[in-house]
């Protein structure tokens, strides 16, 4: 009796750790579905949306200007962020008010990038915590599936005057 | 003839039934228990390399220890480099957030560390590329903590998480 049961908690344990491998690996290197929450990727991204992100192109370097992706916090590791890359290494970015007078520009340091919430009244992004290094990037967002209605890949920025003409 | 294609058969599900549970597990467990990597470089001297490049130091990096993001002051950390993101550089913790580091060569003469960073420094200084260059790492790049050498045989040690004396904090979090 006892020799049974403790068969089957040794099966059980060894499935458990198999799938949680697979898992692992999958989510890692493929992709997986996320919750997004927050408004500030309006419209792009609506609070509560399900999205598909995947973690091919963090890993063969391939994320361009334009691509939103989910990135750690770089004040909590322990969250992620959902942005838009406005700027790679070497871009121009304009850090001062498009309506202000002085215009003032800073270049995207090596390793970094900079981003950019598509609800630019309402996020707080680069241009609050600075130029955020690649390392932190986990993944790029490509896909929304929930809710239905507006399911399909995502649309190009709204704010396409952020992106530099370089 | 219906016999050997059983056995074929038979070998090759078995295979495929290893294949599957061996690679993601140990792919995993590489990726979030513990790993081994070279060191190179000569930034830790005297703690990591004292040889220079004759012979390289093998390390073993505990990622488990590190899955919470909870690193201690002294401790000798790997993370992933903030200026070359295909890069990992290994470096001991000076400080935690909301420290404040008197730098060795950055702009600034003091730096308070934001919330959520950590400043590194290698133990030879002058020959490191640290945050003495590129300010406070988010914890975010972490990769993981460097517990002991494992190769070559004469230098198996448990790495000490001690802070050099010279580098001792002007102010730290918990003196409020």
């Amino acid at each position: 009796m006892l020799r049974g049961v403790l068969g089957k908690t040794f099966r059980l344990v060894g499935y458990t750790i198999q799938y949680g491998c697979i898992a692992h690996c999958a989510f890692e290197y493929v992709g997986g579905v996320l919750m997004c929450s927050g408004p500030s990727m309006e419209p792009t991204i609506q609070n509560s949306d399900i999205v598909f992100a995947e973690n091919l192109s963090r890993h063969f370097y391939g994320i361009q200007r334009g691509d939103i992706v989910v990135a750690k916090s770089p004040s909590d590791p322990k969250s992620n962020i959902c942005k838009r890359v406005i700027g790679l290494e070497g871009d121009k970015i304009l850090t001062s008010s498009p309506a202000g007078f002085f215009k003032s520009h800073s270049y995207v340091p090596k390793g970094h990038v900079w981003l950019e919430g598509d609800n630019l009244q309402n996020s707080t992004d680069s241009r609050y915590y600075g130029p955020v290094p690649y390392g932190l990037i986990r993944g790029r967002i490509f896909l929304k599936i929930w809710p239905l209605n507006d399911f399909g890949f995502l649309r190009d920025s709204p704010n396409s005057h952020r992106f530099s003409d370089e | 003839m219906a016999q050997s294609q059983g056995w074929v058969r038979r070998y090759f599900k078995a295979f495929c039934k290893g294949f599957f549970v061996a690679v993601p597990v140990a792919v995993t467990f590489l990726d979030r228990v513990a790993c081994v990597a070279r060191v190179e470089g000569a930034s830790m001297q005297p703690s990591l390399n004292p040889g220079g490049s004759q012979s390289s130091d093998v390390v073993l990096l505990n990622h488990w220890k590190v899955r919470n993001f909870e690193v201690q002051r002294g401790d000798i950390v790997s993370l992933v480099s903030p200026k070359n993101p295909e890069q990992k550089i290994i470096k001991r913790v000076i400080a935690l957030e909301g420290d404040i580091v008197k730098t060795m060569g950055h702009k600034n003469r003091y730096v308070k560390v934001p919330r959520g960073h950590i400043w590194v420094e290698g133990d030879h200084h002058g020959h490191s590329f640290d945050s003495n260059s590129f300010g406070p790492v988010s914890l975010g790049l972490l990769h993981a903590h460097a517990t002991h050498i494992l190769w070559p045989p004469e230098r198996w040690q448990k790495l000490e998480s001690v802070l050099p004396p010279e580098r001792l904090l002007v102010q730290s979090e918990e003196d409020y």
